[in-house]
This record gives structure tokens, C-alpha cells and sequence, in this order.
């Protein structure tokens, strides 16, 4: 958890909004340090948290989780983390010849052309189990995190079925529910002209469904050192607000955390 | 589980202000070839050539990919290949070699010849640990007190050491080589598997499945009992998306089985997660048209680099670039395990294959010596920072 980004973000583990749908994208720099940030905010306060880890192993999100002062294999023993560890088990659903039911959530594997059902199903069942805390109260308002998105582009997903499946998440578990949303979606260059099943129409149609969106790019002036990136975040217009908000950061990511500033304000310049 | 509990307990017991463990018991590390990591613990291997171990940051990491962007020729990629491989050899581990265009075979016997200290350590027909001999005036003379102990032998060969240096010139001898265990995959000789409903091209599919097999037979899974020593299964790759895999990503802008490859790679690096493996593969990357593809198959990988040589292009014969046989690009570098990488100073980099070394040097601009370049005279910065300095001279103490 990044307390600079709490600040921006004006939110806590004590008080959190619900119905969040937060989209964290990128443009050929790595956002996935927002995502461990998600992830430990997310079990720090107390939420019902259904993680679809589709590009690293469990391992590695449990290693960031220790730097950053959240234990989740404990937290998927207590049953407050569900994992689905998509790398690991993608071989077996590959290269296995017949089908069988421990492989639904990944079924997009060996027929992506008829999309993500077995992933919403497995959704689903993971964010409306109740199961309770030691101390007899139950789990706060689930939280579906996704890292990332946009592999399922690479394994043959198209985008139609893609967002089809974000807006039943959506419906189910922002709505619903009253729960977040987090996911990570990274993208390409701007001016890829074949671009009819990209990553980047995948993101504008996220855009366009979701409350909050991060978006994270390389300085616009080239590498930097000290200056890792910048980062936009963008809302959209809620009740006190007339007009969609928009704001830019520049950011360092470090061994335990990230620093959040701004524009000019670098402690490399200063 | 009990074992950390009593560790901690040990030691706030005893009162000591740190909870410093040092890991002494991984089993990890008695891997020849590898180190861990100073950054994250994480276990590296070499990749051959130790100046791009530097530039990816110490090694490449166990249980990653390596990708590997070919340049117009193919002659530095497969350098890097042989490299990675003739380090495997070196080290003892066991190795992995596919590739559709030439033989399997053939790359090995063209590795090139490591350069060793004492050669003679290295030689495969010393398997027993000999008796030390003091009659015999030929052996040399070493300090009394350790003339009994036990000779030290690596038996197969096996070097403990880092990072090797190879003579480019000079092939590998057939002893040192085929004390290695290599499995091959050459597409050409495999009957095509017909599988009915299946995302892959058969090619894949096949390649796939062997190396599965061979991880789950030698046990880089940790799948057999722990009676075997552990080892490192090194996987090399080559020119993966070729028309020769019986891919057309390299042939058409759309191509028809444009998710073969990096579905490939995906499930290509779920194995390499669970095991203790290294696979370095080479894609021509200057062939695949759709831009859009290529990020996708950086993306996929762990570590990405790109090589650019300036044979047969105008670079050639650019001042600029005289030193040098072409650029290296480092495309991406892995988190692993951590928040953050090793960020690189520049990311200018060249390389120079020299007949002894593969160098990665950062590319410098020449200085700019002409005459209209002004200089910031020396002894104004004298006068300025001397309080009490009354001489004129940038000597003056």
C-alpha cells in the first residue's frame, strides 16, 4: 500500500468507496506496481478478495505482499484471498486431451473462441462465497482484482468477448454486490495501425466503463533514472463533481513502496 | 509452520536487536554455475557472456525466459545462443536445444571452446580422486601442511565458477561436450501429431509437450524423490516463428495463426515457472510485420534484448560506429519476486564480438575536440573557490 497514492486517491482502508470499477493501464511501461498496491490495500482493509493471476505465479505477488506488510498465503488460508493461478496451471489445460472440470476457469485456453464464460463462472462462485472470519463476522465488500487483462488478447480472446465479460463482472460484482474492481490492461503504441482486435480498443472500451482509471507511460521527454514515469488519473464526474477530473504524476518506484509527485517536483531536480 | 517460529523465538530469546536469518540452509545454492541474487534472492544463472549478465542485471534469473531479437543475419543471435549453451556445458548442467533450420547437432558441435585456467581439471578421463604422489618429481611441490589433505576434484567437470570466457576461434572438444546431457527437438525429423481440438500448430504443440516430458522425467519439477543432485535444465530456442515451425507470423501481415507463438511462449514460461529451468529463445523479430505482435511477445517473456548489427546496412561504415559490430537494445527487464528492477544507467548500449569476448559497452559519443568548443578556463575556477589565493595558476596549492 502506498500511502502518497492514498492521498491522491483520497482513500483509505477505513474508508473505501464501493462500486469501484478502476482501470490501471499502461503504454510500454509496467503498471503491475499499482496492482500490488491494490492487492495489499485491499486485504488490509478487510475485503473478500478474488485475484485472477494470469501472469505471474502466486509466489511473486507473496514476495511484493511481504515488502509491503501483508502475508497472503495467510490470507488465502483464512479464506479472505482467492488465487487463480492462470500461469501455472495454463499447460495442463494446453496440452491435456480431454477436458475436465478442475480446468474450467481456464476453458479459454483450448477453445478461445467461445470466450469467458468458465472465467465469470469461476468469478462468480469465489466472490458470493460467505465464507466467515475466525471472529464469527464475515468479509467486507469483494474485491475482483485482474493482472492483467490483456493476455487474454495473446491467447487468442477477442476483444467483444473480452469487454462481454468485464461487464458481467461489473454487474455482478460492482453492482450487485456493491464491491471493486481492479484491472490491469496494457496496451501498445498509439499509432499500431491494424488495430481492429487491439489492446488499445480493449482499453478505450474499458475506459469508457470504469470509474477511475490510472493510466501509466514513460516520460515524454525520454529515460530518466531518478523519474521512473508519470501517471495519469482520471475521474469520472460523480455527484460533487460537474466535470470529469484529470491529473498527472510523476512517480519512483522503490523496494518497498512507490513515491508519488508532482510534475517538476522531483527530488532528483529540486 | 514451526521451524521460522523456533528460529524467532531463538533469537529474541537471546536478545539480540536483529532478526537477521542468514540463509544457509537453501538447497538451492549448492547448484554449480548459479549464485543468488544481491538484490532479491533470487537464484542466477549466466547466460555465457558476462558482459550481458551485467546488462540484465547479474544473470538470468532460474524459472525465467529469455528473448532474444534476432539481427538481419542470424550470426550474433546464434553466437548468444552457443554462448548460453557452451555455458551450460560448463557448468554441468543439462541442456535443451530446438531448432527446425539446422540440426540440433550440428549447434553443438559448433559451441565454442571455453578458455579455463587449468585445463587439466577439465578433462574427463579423471573420474577417481587420485592418491597424492610426493615420490614423483614431476608433480609440483605444494606447503607441507597440505600435502595429505584430499585433492579436490570435480569429477564431470562441473565448475563452480560464474561466468566462463570462450575462445570464438577454437570449437568445443567432442569429450567436454557430450559429457553433457542435451536433449534435441529438430521439427524436421517429428512425425506431426494430429490432434483434433487444439489451440497450437502441431510444431508447438510437439515442442511443447517434449519439454514437458523431459521436465517431468529428470525431474526439474521436483517431481522424483530428492535422491538425484539438483540440477538446471537450460532450454535453447531458436528462430522460433519462423515459416519453418510451420508458422506464418513471419510471413504475412494477418497472419492465420497469429496467437500460435505467443500462446507458445505463454505456456512456454507456466513450465519454467514450476521448475528449475532457464529457456533462451530467439525469434526473427525483423520479419514479423504486425508491431502489435512483437510488444505482445516482449510482454510475454521476462527478459527481452534486441540485437542490431551493422553488417550490410549503412551503420557500417559510419564513424561513429567503427568499433563496434552492432547495437544491443534492452527491451525489458523482469520484477521479479520485487517492486522494483535494476534500472540502467543508459540504455545506449553496443556490442563487439572479439575473438576471446562477447563485449557490451556503452555507446560513447567522441568528444567534441574542434576549435569553436569553448572551455571553461581553469584558473577563474581557482581564483573563484581560494579565499586567500593570490597567484593566477590552476597549480597553485
Amino acid at each position: 500500500m502506498f500511502p502518497e497514492l492514498n492521498s491522491i486517491l483520497n482513500s483509505t482502508p477505513d474508508s473505501l468507496k464501493s462500486s469501484d470499477f478502476i482501470l490501471v493501464s499502461d503504454r510500454q511501461a509496467d503498471a503491475s506496481f499499482l496492482i500490488h498496491h491494490y492487492l495489499s490495500f485491499y486485504l488490509r482493509a478487510g475485503c473478500k478478495v478474488c485475484f485472477l493471476g494470469l501472469v505471474q505465479s502466486f509466489s511473486h505477488y507473496s514476495a511484493v505482499g511481504q515488502r509491503l506488510g501483508v502475508s497472503l498465503t495467510q490470507a488465502r488460508e483464512k479464506g479472505q484471498l482467492v488465487f487463480l493461478e492462470g500461469l501455472k496451471d495454463s499447460i495442463g489445460a494446453l496440452l491435456q486431451e480431454e477436458s475436465s472440470q478442475g480446468t474450467q476457469p481456464l476453458s479459454y485456453l483450448r477453445s478461445p473462441a467461445a470466450g469467458l464464460k468458465g472465467l465469470f463462472r469461476f468469478v462468480e462462485s469465489s466472490v458470493r462465497q460467505n465464507g466467515g472470519r475466525d471472529d464469527g463476522e464475515s468479509w467486507g465488500p469483494p474485491v475482483l482484482l485482474i493482472d492483467d487483462l490483456s493476455v487474454l488478447l495473446s491467447l487468442g480472446v477477442t476483444v467483444g468477448a473480452i469487454l462481454d465479460f468485464t461487464l458481467y463482472c461489473q454487474a455482478t460484482v460492482c453492482s450487485e454486490l456493491q464491491g471493486n474492481m481492479v484491472i490491469l490492461v496494457r496496451c501498445e503504441e498509439e499509432d499500431a495501425d491494424d488495430d481492429e482486435e487491439g489492446s488499445n480498443l480493449l482499453q478505450r472500451g474499458l475506459v469508457h466503463q470504469c470509474n477511475l482509471a490510472l493510466h501509466v507511460e514513460g516520460l515524454p521527454t525520454g529515460y530518466c533514472r531518478d523519474i521512473h514515469g508519470q501517471m495519469e488519473v482520471w475521474w469520472r464526474q460523480s455527484g460533487e463533481t460537474m466535470y470529469n477530473q484529470r491529473k498527472i504524476f510523476h512517480f519512483k518506484v522503490y523496494d518497498k513502496g512507490a513515491s508519488f509527485f508532482a510534475r517538476g517536483t522531483s527530488s532528483a531536480v529540486l | 509452520m514451526a521451524a521460522p517460529v523456533r528460529c524467532m523465538a531463538g533469537s529474541t530469546s537471546i536478545g539480540n536487536t536483529t532478526s537477521f536469518q542468514k540463509k544457509t540452509r537453501s538447497k538451492l545454492v549448492s547448484i554449480p554455475g548459479t549464485r543468488p541474487s544481491v538484490q532479491n534472492g533470487q537464484l542466477l544463472l549466466s547466460s555465457g557472456v558476462s558482459s550481458l549478465d551485467y546488462v540484465i542485471g547479474g544473470g538470468l534469473a532460474v524459472g525465467t525466459l529469455i528473448l532474444v531479437e534476432e539481427d538481419r543475419y542470424d550470426s550474433y543471435s546464434r553466437m548468444l545462443l552457443k554462448y548460453f549453451l557452451a555455458e551450460g556445458v560448463v557448468c554441468g548442467h543439462e541442456l535443451f536445444l530446438a531448432s527446425a533450420r539446422d540440426h540440433p547437432d550440428e549447434i553443438m558441435q559448433e559451441l565454442p571452446s571455453p578458455i579455463v585456467d587449468d585445463v587439466a581439471s577439465l578433462k574427463i578421463g579423471e573420474g577417481q580422486p587420485q592418491p597424492s604422489d610426493p615420490e614423483n618429481p614431476d608433480t609440483m611441490k605444494i606447503a607441507w601442511r597440505y600435502q595429505n589433505q584430499p585433492r579436490v576434484q570435480t569429477a564431470l567437470a562441473s565448475s563452480m565458477r560464474f561466468g566462463h570466457y570462450y575462445d570464438v576461434s577454437k570449437t568445443m572438444e567432442p569429450e567436454l561436450r557430450q559429457a553433457a546431457k542435451c536433449h534435441s527437438f529438430y521439427q524436421l525429423q517429428e512425425t506431426p501429431v494430429t490432434t483434433g481440438s487444439s489451440l497450437l500448430p502441431s510444431p508447438y504443440q510437439a515442442l511443447l509437450k517434449s519439454i514437458q516430458t523431459v521436465i517431468r522425467k529428470e525431474g526439474f519439477d521436483g517431481s522424483t524423490p530428492q535422491s538425484k543432485v539438483r540440477n538446471v535444465l537450460r532450454l535453447g530456442l531458436h528462430s522460433l516463428g519462423s515459416a519453418l515451425w510451420g508458422d506464418d507470423v513471419c510471413c504475412k501481415d494477418n497472419p492465420a495463426h497469429c496467437h500460435a507463438l505467443t500462446t507458445f511462449l505463454y505456456a512456454l514460461r507456466g513450465l519454467l515457472r514450476t521448475s528449475l529451468s532457464v529457456a533462451m529463445v530467439t525469434v526473427p523479430s525483423h520479419l514479423i510485420q504486425n508491431r502489435a505482435v512483437m510488444g505482445r511477445i516482449i510482454r510475454l517473456s521476462d527478459t527481452a534484448i534486441a540485437l542490431e548489427s551493422f553488417r550490410g546496412s549503412e551503420k557500417e561504415t559510419n564513424p561513429l560506429y567503427k568499433d563496434y559490430h552492432g547495437l544491443l537494445h534492452v527491451r525489458q527487464l523482469p520484477h521479479l519476486n520485487c517492486l522494483s528492477c535494476e534500472i540502467p544507467d543508459t540504455k545506449d548500449l553496443a556490442f563487439k564480438l572479439k575473438r576471446k569476448q562477447f563485449t557490451i559497452e556503452r555507446l560513447h559519443l567522441p568528444p567534441d575536440l574542434s576549435e569553436t568548443v569553448s572551455r571553461v578556463s581553469k584558473t577563474e575556477v581557482a581564483a573563484g573557490c581560494g579565499t586567500t589565493a593570490t597567484g593566477n595558476k590552476h597549480l597553485d596549492f
